[in-house]
């Protein structure tokens, strides 16, 4: 067993646990603080995959921007949100959660199934990359690769994700805004 | 080497955790946390697969692309939480039951 593979068993089981733990918890500040630990585990999983410019993103986006918005939001809505939680005294397996519970563990069951019935590592094109060194190998410099793709192959959709942007700013600034007083 | 089923296999264990959290939890900043992590499972996979397209770069490129889609979405969804909480005083997705008039 090399040293990426045992990495990777560390980092899927630390994804997997946290994920697990944010789950469960009752104590939403905690399982805001546990997601950090799952994108951080899961942007170890990136690089092991030799995808580093996106784990650096994943770091940069997710845990700088979207947790800390989350956890601006939570806190803003103020005390009614711990209350509403403290309601919900039921442990892990409750009645209410049984249906959610069954469904979620089919799902894995039938998404597992499928994954080892078609062998993703003997499909046609992942051969056929393999065959004509279409592979990339850890010690590419990726990323300048990515920056020129960027630039040319995917210019389109590059542009419509940055309208798509300024969409979502000016919209969450007018959802959010005072309303006036009518 | 690391095969490329644990990297699929890990990914329908995260996204089946983020349909629990979406289908038990009453609290929408819970659900917004469930769509993340199954977010991030489908990201997981693209890069994944993206190792074998060296040349185009495709997988590693549209993780890029759904990272960005995932935090303009959080943006707009948390506004919209805030400003259900200013009306309601809840944000529990069950009690929220009218329209704005």
């Amino acid at each position: 067993m090399s040293l990426a593979q045992i990495l990777f068993y560390a980092m899927a089981f630390i994804a997997l646990a946290s994920a697990g733990y944010v789950a469960s918890t009752n104590n939403l500040v905690r399982g805001i603080f546990m997601f950090f630990v799952t994108l951080f585990a899961l942007a170890g999983l990136y690089v092991l995959a030799l995808a580093d410019f996106v784990a650096v993103t994943q770091i940069v986006i997710y845990v700088g921007g979207i947790l800390v918005l989350i956890l601006f939001a939570f806190l803003l809505s103020g005390k009614e949100t711990l209350d509403s939680l403290g309601q919900q005294k039921d442990k892990l397996i409750s009645s209410g959660k049984i249906p959610g519970l069954i469904l979620a563990v089919l799902f894995f069951g039938v998404m597992v199934a499928m994954i080892l019935r078609m062998n993703a590592d003997n499909l046609d094109w992942v051969k056929q990359a393999v065959g004509a060194d279409n592979v990339i190998k850890p010690t590419d410099n990726s990323i300048k690769n990515i920056g020129i793709n960027l630039m040319t192959t995917y210019l389109l959709p590059f542009e419509a994700i940055s309208v798509l942007l300024m969409m979502a700013l000016i919209g969450a600034a007018h959802i959010a805004r005072k309303e006036p007083e009518a | 080497m690391i095969s490329l089923n644990d990297f699929l296999i890990v990914g329908a264990a995260l996204f089946c955790i983020g349909l629990y959290m979406l289908l038990t939890k009453r609290n929408a900043i819970q659900l917004l946390i469930g769509i993340e992590l199954m977010l991030n499972a489908g990201i997981l996979n693209l890069v994944a697969f993206g190792k074998y397209d060296k040349i185009n770069n495709g997988g590693q490129i549209f993780a890029l692309f759904a990272i960005v889609l995932a935090a303009a979405t959080t943006a707009v969804a948390l506004a919209i939480i805030l400003t259900v909480y200013k009306k309601y005083k809840t944000i529990d997705p069950g009690r929220v039951n009218s329209l704005k008039d």
